[in-house]
């Protein structure tokens, strides 16, 4: 009896009942103080599906076998690029959207490959290197976007600075395309069917990927690569594909997060990205080596719920924000569990 | 390359006769060990006795390394339930937890992957973790020997001495870094002899890196450190260099002491011949239509070289002929398991490799596996399996990236992006679990937690899919119980017989390869020694596997 | 008799090492950054006196952090980006002898004081993670940094004033919770820059701190001249060989971090008490990335790393960090390139120098099979 429910708690991880359980929590007093909980769960699944595509993008890379994707503001910075684009050409609406994407998967694609070539030569380092190449990019486009050639007034600064505004508004462009998109409502939750048809329908494709030549080629690469090489496969080819696979999902994702969002965040604001999608897969029960898509979506669904709701709750209990607080702990925690969990790196 | 034996031996070897007055140093007395049922050592004995130099031998997996496990006191023999049998040290039964008491009773080692800091001087090496210190204002202060300054001048000293014991007129204060191996192994034996209080020297294959001359080197130290008293155990399997400098030689095989000569009494030959004999059972096997011969070629091996570490292949040619089982034996590290490895491109290769005159481009898995060759690796926990995925997958992947097997037709013209045809794929897996009897619970089971038979037998599996004209198999029994060794063997024969398969089996026990092969090449240093029929002797085996006969033509 | 053949080799390799080409090889990016910082200077057009007021400044506040790095790259740990840990037990200490009012000299004292068994606790919980997660080390002593910097946050903005008593109402935040952003740390400001500062022809010069610098260097020194130094060196080596030879690997890397991490506090403290405000939650964000990247200017790599490279590094890494901002401004005409591009050099030569870490790492382990398979 106390083996099965060992076995249980073991199945489901630690971590996720214990978030789980924090969650329930949450909304119980949520419930008590009086707050809609349909609100907050509506609040919930546009942050999952605002965030979702960049956590997705971390299968690819764990599936190859290069481990966690740190490198994301790479690809996110391309999706800022692609964005960039759109606005300046003036694209409206779904247009400006998928516009938005057309322009920044080429750039991703490329910039995907060249992050492989490097990573490959840095093997065994590929975390940390990837950390503080993805910082360093950051920091060489804020340079970019201060030389940038763009010329619409509505990206630059009005008047005295020179360069692109650090936040620019979507709002006339395409901000919440996707959100307004086939909006319904069941118990009172608002769910917009364009967000989230969007996020699974990523998913969808990344599993079907999987299932294909390629993608269990990939899977095979990561899992072992001798016995890839014995199977011929060319494991530095996967890696490189699995590598640019997530760039594209990452500059994917940013449009989406940032047409969710309303705003273009340029200038340091990507630095971080990378941190929370990562919590994210390892909440839903990644590991370094292997990764789902049904760890994507719990994953997803689980931490954003609880940042969500951890502010307007809590703020009932106590002062202050303790969101971000909880964020710090939360996703950290989590991803020096999973660095120490797995064996030693021998 | 018989040396001539120095006096000093020979004075020793004197001794010898009346050893049973003599003090022995050392006694290892009917030890048993066993790791999760399988029993690795039976009631092995081995003694030692001061100044004498006692040669170890046996093949890989012969029980070399646990017996020295055992002797060193290893947490791996204490956490898999100790042993039985005992050890004396000077004729005291004493009871080794732990490698730093085994060094406390007189016990070291020279291992055969050096222990050596490359970016510390010789001194500091030799002297690693046993440096003598001075006290200063600070250690004092905490009472901490951590806090100790390093007493570098006695240091040098110490190293200095133990350097000259060895006739090694070499800077004591160098780097070790970009010294050549052979000084390195040097000094990890300037390390042992400067413990004061050694008194046995286990050597654990100290040649098995070094050139000839360097070896020849160390074979002198080893009788020089004898004629001070050291007594050695000396673990290799190149049996001339045991001829050389041993007193004693005793054969270990499958876990079992099979003999104990005296130098007097030994011949290379005879060594072999113990290290790899094995009664042959002779068992009728199947009958076929039209034997196979020389006249039907279906794979040539011209001039083959092999980098695979361990293992070299230095030249080798050879002809397979079709649809016969061709054994290839030899001595561990002599590169029988690099032929394979080599010509399926898993290691950088050179030379000629043609199918039914058509040339096999070397270095790339996928050319090889896309002409209808297979291959069951020695590995198969590394190189053979995925491990954590379930057994359809492990059976259907290798075949599906080759052939395209097991994916929907859809999209004909961009097959990488086809789905996986899973009811196809489980179809053939519950075929293959049904005709190899993988005992299982269904193809969904990870084949992590199949037994070693069962992993092999998905292994052939995996090879069958591709639907070999050549199957290589290397050591398909390693590691299996024996009622698996038997089925898996049975196996190999039944595809050779009914499917025709011309298949190439790689096995360090000469005995399994004498059942089931129609000829059997011997390698020796990392060419091809000659090829013998099944029924010839142990002793012409022995010879050839010692390389004391030239090539021949069966 | 055996000759070496390596001893003329050593020998000769030490004539190498007077020659120019060779110094500017081993040493090409101090170098550059000295190059750079000159060139830039010169855009700038800085008086001199100016810029050496700054970079003894800076050099003073900063060189103890960057020093606390070395134990731990010489215990093959890598570069340890959780030295902020170390530096928030040393705000936590800076807080508390605000809080009681300790003046002076002596504050200063009594705030190292109750920092040191902070940091070496917090030290000896970091090696232990770190003892988990051999082979990633960096990677995970940085999460480890942010990991913290969560748990630092929730004590003190939202522990300090309900759970945990605090009596200072002016410290803390209007709702009566949490403390301040920033806390003037008025009782310690200077306490050590201040005992004596002679101005020579310009040039004000922290004596005292600039001492307490040049004292660790000679402690550090003296550590690694030690017993505990060579088992220190011996499990940066090779911790299976350290491990085998007896020495106990994660006793002497738990030590190492503990020293990483009050050396850290310290020097925290040293660099608060020369600003004289503690921004709560910000002062220790950087100090990580900063130490890394000066450490790395003055030519240290993940594995090897000297107390002359994090002296030199510190100079030109803040000689680089004033001119930059202003050559920006007189170059493009915005001055925000100029901190862009610091905040890329920061970044860029830790990315730059875990590649090349990595990447050698893969050639030698290329290069031991090589050798290897050619010994056969």
């Amino acid at each position: 009896m106390t083996d099965k429910l060992k076995q249980t708690v073991e199945h489901i991880g630690i971590p996720r009942l214990m978030i789980a359980g924090f969650l329930a929590v949450i909304f119980v007093t949520a419930y008590i103080t009086g707050m809609s909980v349909p609100q907050l769960l509506s609040d919930s699944l546009v942050r999952v599906g605002m965030n979702g595509i960049l956590v997705l993008a971390m299968v690819p890379t764990i599936s190859c076998g290069v481990g966690l994707n740190f490198g994301l503001p790479l690809g996110v910075l391309c999706g800022l690029v692609g964005g960039l684009i759109s606005m300046e050409r003036g694209f409206v609406g779904f247009p400006g959207f998928f516009a938005a994407i057309a322009f920044a998967v080429p750039l991703a694609v490329v910039v995907g490959y060249l992050y492989s070539v490097l990573l490959e030569s840095v093997k065994g380092q590929e975390m940390m290197v990837g950390t503080y190449v993805g910082f360093s990019s950051v920091a060489v486009m804020c340079i970019f976007w201060l030389m940038a050639p763009f010329r619409n007034p509505e990206l630059i600064w009005a008047i005295g600075g020179k360069g692109l505004r650090s936040t620019l508004t979507l709002g006339n462009y395409y901000g919440k395309v996707l959100n307004n998109f086939a909006v319904f409502e069941i118990f009172g939750i608002k769910i917009s069917g364009g967000l989230i048809g969007f996020f699974l329908l990523f998913c969808l494709l990344v599993y079907l990927f999987f299932r294909t030549k390629l993608g269990i080629a990939m899977l095979t690469a990561g899992a072992n690569p001798v016995f890839a090489k014995s199977a011929g496969i060319d494991v530095r080819r996967m890696k490189s594909v699995g590598i640019i696979a997530s760039t594209v999902l990452a500059a994917i994702g940013i449009i989406v997060y940032a047409q969710s969002y309303g705003f273009l965040q340029l200038y340091m604001a990507p630095l971080m990205m990378a941190f929370p999608a990562i919590a994210a897969i390892l909440i839903g029960g990644a590991s370094l080596q292997r990764a789902t898509i049904l760890n994507v979506i719990i994953g997803t669904v689980l931490f954003q719920t609880l940042l969500t709701t951890a502010l307007p709750v809590t703020s009932r209990v106590i002062q202050g924000d303790i969101s971000e607080v909880a964020r710090l702990i939360i996703s950290n925690g989590m991803i020096l569990y999973a660095l120490t969990r797995s064996t030693g790196g021998k | 390359m018989l040396l001539v034996l120095p006096v000093e031996l020979v004075l020793i070897e004197g001794k010898s006769k009346n050893m049973e007055r003599a003090r022995r140093v050392l006694e290892m007395k009917g030890i048993t060990k066993q790791y999760f049922g399988n029993t690795v050592l039976n009631n092995v004995s081995i003694d030692l006795y001061p100044g004498e130099i006692h040669a170890l031998v046996g093949e890989n997996g012969a029980g070399k390394s646990t017996l020295m496990n055992i002797l060193f006191g290893m947490p791996v023999i204490h956490s898999t339930g100790g042993f039985s049998g005992e050890v004396l040290i000077d004729g005291e039964k004493v009871e080794l937890m732990s490698p730093a008491e085994a060094m406390q009773a007189g016990i070291g080692m020279v291992h055969q992957e050096f222990m050596l800091l490359p970016g510390f001087t010789i001194t500091e090496n030799i002297k690693l973790n046993r440096e003598p210190t001075t006290k200063n204002a600070l250690s004092r202060l905490f009472r901490s020997k951590s806090l100790d300054y390093l007493d570098v001048p006695t240091m040098r000293k110490d190293a200095r001495a133990a350097l000259d014991r060895l006739d090694l007129a070499i800077d004591e204060w160098a780097p070790v870094a970009g010294l050549p191996v052979g000084y390195m192994q040097f000094i990890e034996i300037a390390r042992e002899i400067d413990k004061k209080e050694v008194r046995i020297l286990v050597f654990d294959e100290p040649t098995a890196v070094l050139t000839e001359t360097e070896a020849d080197r160390l074979l002198e130290s080893l009788r020089r450190l004898a004629a001070d008293g050291i007594a050695i155990l000396f673990i290799t399997h190149r049996l001339d260099e045991v001829m050389a400098v041993a007193n004693r030689i005793t054969v270990l095989r499958d876990g079992e002491t099979v003999a104990r000569l005296n130098r007097d009494e030994a011949v290379v030959e005879r060594i072999a011949e113990l290290m790899v004999g094995r009664k042959v059972e002779k068992v009728e096997l199947p009958p076929r239509a039209k034997e196979p011969s020389d006249e039907d070629i279906a794979l040539t091996i011209d001039n083959l070289v092999v980098d695979m570490p361990g293992e070299m292949v230095r030249g080798l040619s050879l002809s397979v002929r079709r649809g016969e089982i061709l054994g290839i034996g030899g001595l561990a590290g002599h590169g029988k398991l690099g032929i394979a490895n080599g010509i399926m491109g898993l290691y950088p290769a050179s030379g000629r490799v043609s199918k039914n005159g058509e040339n096999i481009p070397l270095n790339s898995p996928e050319e090889a596996l896309s002409r209808g060759l297979a291959f069951v690796s020695e590995d198969r926990r590394g190189v053979g399996l995925l491990l954590n995925e379930p057994i359809d997958r492990n059976i259907g992947v290798t075949a599906m990236q080759v052939q395209h097997k097991f994916l929907k037709s859809w999209p004909h013209f961009l097959p990488a992006l086809r789905l996986e045809d899973r009811a196809e794929l489980r179809a053939y897996a519950e075929d293959m679990i049904r005709k190899l009897d993988i005992r299982c619970l269904g193809p969904n089971q990870p084949v992590r937690s199949l037994s070693g038979g069962n992993q092999q037998k998905v292994c052939i599996a995996k090879a069958l899919a591709l639907e070999p004209e050549i199957l290589f198999v290397s050591e398909p029994t390693r590691g299996i119980d024996v009622g698996a060794k038997r089925l898996v063997l049975d196996l190999l024969v039944r595809l050779n017989r009914d499917h025709n398969v011309t298949i190439i089996m790689t096995s360090s026990e000469l005995g399994e390869l004498r059942k089931v092969c129609d000829r059997v090449a011997i390698v020796y240093r990392g060419r091809l020694a000659g090829i013998l029929p099944p029924d010839a002797s142990d002793a012409e085996f022995g010879l050839m596997m010692a390389g004391r006969v030239g090539k021949e033509a069966v | 008799m055996i000759q070496s053949p390596e001893q003329k080799k050593v020998e000769s390799g030490r004539d190498v090492s007077l020659d120019m080409r060779h110094i500017v090889r081993t040493n090409g990016v101090p170098i550059l950054f000295l190059a750079l910082s000159i060139t830039m200077a010169a855009v700038a057009g800085l008086s001199p006196a100016f810029l050496m007021n700054e970079v003894i400044t800076r050099f003073a506040r900063n060189s103890l952090l960057v020093l606390s790095l070395l134990i731990p790259v010489t215990a093959g740990m890598g570069l340890n980006f959780s030295i902020v840990i170390g530096a928030m037990s040393a705000q936590a200490a800076a807080i508390a002898v605000t809080l009681w009012g300790i003046k002076g000299v002596s504050g200063f004292l009594t705030a190292c004081l109750l920092a040191t068994p902070l940091a070496a606790i917090t030290g000896c919980l970091a090696g232990l993670v770190l003892n988990r997660a051999k082979g990633r080390e960096m990677i995970t002593s940085m999460i480890l940094g942010f990991f913290a910097n969560g748990i630092y946050q929730l004590i003190f903005l939202f522990l300090v004033g309900s759970v945990i008593p605090f009596n200072s109402k002016s410290m803390l935040l209007p709702q009566g919770v949490g403390v301040r952003n920033t806390v003037d740390l008025i009782n310690i400001a200077q306490s050590l820059d201040k005992i004596w500062r002679p101005v020579i022809s310009g040039v004000r010069i922290p004596v005292v701190t600039v001492l307490v610098s040049l004292g660790m260097c000679v402690v550090i020194t003296f550590l690694l001249r030690t017993k505990i130094g060579q088992d220190l060196r011996a499990v940066g080596q090779d911790m299976n060989i350290a491990e085998v030879m007896g020495i106990k690997v994660d006793k002497t890397r738990i030590i190492a971090m503990i020293l990483s991490t009050v050396i850290a506090a310290w020097g925290q403290l040293v660099f608060l008490q020369n600003i004289g405000t503690l921004n709560t939650y910000n002062s220790h964000e950087q100090v990580g990335m900063f130490s890394i990247a000066a450490l790395l200017v003055g030519g240290a790599s993940t594995r090897r790393a000297t107390i002359f490279q994090a002296l030199i590094g510190v100079i030109l890494f803040h000689t680089l960090f004033v001119v930059s901002p202003l050559a920006g401004q007189k170059l493009f005409g915005v001055p925000q390139i100029g901190e862009y591009f610091r905040v890329f050099v920061a970044y860029g030569i830790i990315a730059v120098a875990l590649a090349i870490h990595a990447w050698q790492d893969r050639q030698m382990r290329k290069e031991a099979i090589r050798e290897a398979v050619l010994t056969e």
